[in-house]
């Protein structure tokens, strides 16, 4: 498995987030520039998985994020950890949305 | 042995238990079912409570300001405090402190200060380093990092693999080979610093244990000074060792707890389940699972109480630790999938701790030495040799 997502970007608007799986698993939101402004995941307590969490990032704009990727995959919060870590190995640090959550305990990879 | 708690042990096991229900499991409600950490709030609002209860810090010896609690009844607590979702890798998510890395209690004096104070302090965090690409159950062989002595320093190379917490660490305690014509004679213990040169951790490994993970690491030319050497040079197997035999007994109640738990939950359903006009309790079928489970668990419970208890009285203890864990690991799994069974559709479901001990328990068989070597070392005590 990559340790970078590498799924097509698609933009995030509420028809494109409609076509997305109840599944669980683990995305990124990237701005106008393509940067990636927030690594999320969606867990079990996502009613629709995937498509709920999008659908809420849409509706809020998340940190003016224009497009979106995802990655069905059940190892969610390894996952999660592992995109964390990879982006600030690749940026000297966690996305800026990231960053004004709750401290995750994200180690480093070098 | 005395087969009875005592009135302090009883007192004891209550105490945990209550607080387990009362202030972990209904957190647990409104968390991720596979999260591994509690918010900081509160971490430290129970990791205080504990303390207030005098449990804090249960494996730190008491002349380190551990609580003095004799390994029996750390067991009993033990089995208490994994009766959780997250119980089995996690147990009280931490707030019962720890002793970190016990190898460092024979630390020299000058490590002690740079290593073992500031752990028990909570201000740095290490990792144990043992199993290798080459392997993990028979680690005398399969180490093939090396160590090679440069003026007065040692120069590292190699890799590990299956690390846990090496990307978080500030230290770690790692195995390398410094003599490779003697055999387990022939390792070292070597204390690294996270940011020493050459120190890597190259990537997240994923496992069923989703929830959380294992690093692979990378030694690139790391050199590590002399004063970094745990114990002797050329007999760091004998520390890998002694951490492996005692790591046993706890590793034996986690187990225990999830499969007391899930029982418990497997019998709770059964009372108030009905299918085809009758509770499934009145099922024979069900009923056996039932009675196979309490067997797993007592068997479990008793082989594990009987290798604490002969820790706790200085005697050997080795072929009690590995029988204990062989059949805890073993039979905590049987006892989470029957009860799994029991369930039905709604035991596959995360809405249900069931499926991630399903999965966790799955380890337990590997972890800490599998099975198949849990036999050979008994089978080494009770034969009487080291043969190959």
């Amino acid at each position: 498995m990559q340790i970078r997502l590498t799924k097509p970007w698609r933009p995030l608007t509420a028809e494109e987030v409609r076509k997305l799986p109840g599944q669980l698993g683990v995305y990124e939101l990237a701005d106008a520039s393509g940067a990636v402004v927030y690594i999320g995941f969606a867990g079990a307590k996502e009613l629709f998985g995937l498509r709920s969490a999008l659908q809420r990032h849409a509706e809020a704009g998340t940190g003016g994020a224009v497009s979106f990727r995802v990655e069905v995959n059940m190892q969610y919060t390894s996952r999660f950890k592992e995109l964390l870590m990879s982006h600030r190995m690749d940026h000297g640090d966690i996305p800026p949305v990231n960053r004004t959550e709750p401290p995750v305990k994200v180690g480093r990879l070098s | 042995m005395d087969l009875e708690l005592s009135d302090e042990q009883g007192l004891i096991v209550d105490t945990v238990r209550k607080f387990v229900r009362n202030e972990i499991v209904p957190l647990e409600a409104d968390m991720d079912p596979d999260a591994s950490d509690l918010d900081e709030e509160n971490h430290e609002r129970l990791a205080s409570q504990v303390k207030q209860m005098g449990f804090y810090g249960l494996d730190i010896p008491p002349e380190y300001g551990g609580p003095d609690i004799d390994i029996v009844t750390r067991t009993l607590m033990a089995i208490e405090m994994a009766q959780h979702r997250a119980g089995l890798y996690n147990a009280c998510y931490g707030v019962f402190g720890g002793a970190g890395l016990a190898q460092l209690f024979e630390a020299n004096e000058d490590q002690k200060q740079r290593y073992l104070f500031p752990t028990l302090r909570g201000e740095r965090h290490g990792f144990f380093g043992l199993t290798e690409p080459s392997g993990g159950s028979d680690p005398a062989r399969a180490i093939q990092t090396t160590a090679v002595k440069d003026g007065d320093d040692w120069v590292l190379n190699g890799g590990k693999i299956f690390i846990s917490g090496a990307d978080r660490a500030d230290y770690g305690i790692v195995f390398a080979r410094t003599d490779a014509a003697k055999g387990r004679g022939g390792i070292t213990c070597f204390i690294i610093d996270a940011d020493m040169p050459g120190f890597h951790v190259r990537r997240i490994v994923h496992t069923l244990r989703s929830t959380s993970y294992a690093t692979e690491l990378q030694f690139d030319n790391l050199r590590v000074p002399p004063k970094n050497i745990l114990g002797e040079v050329d007999k760091g197997f004998a520390i890998a060792n002694d951490r492996l035999s005692r790591q046993r007994i706890p590793y034996s109640a986690g187990c225990i707890g999830v499969a007391v738990k899930a029982q418990e939950m497997a019998i709770a359903y059964a009372n108030q389940r009905t299918t085809f006009g009758d509770l499934l309790a009145t099922r024979q079928a069900i009923q056996w699972m039932i009675v196979d489970n309490e067997i797993d668990i007592r068997t479990s419970r008793w082989l594990t109480l009987a290798a604490a208890d002969k820790a706790n009285k200085g005697q050997p203890y080795r072929t009690e630790a590995a029988m204990a864990k062989l059949v805890a690991s073993e039979a905590g799994g049987r006892v989470v999938d029957r009860s799994m069974q029991i369930h039905g559709g709604y035991g596959m479901t995360k809405d249900l701790p069931l499926e991630r001990w399903y999965r966790e328990i799955r380890i337990r068989r590997i972890g800490e030495g599998p099975s198949e070597v849990q036999r050979l070392i008994m089978a080494r005590d009770l034969l009487g040799g080291s043969f190959h």
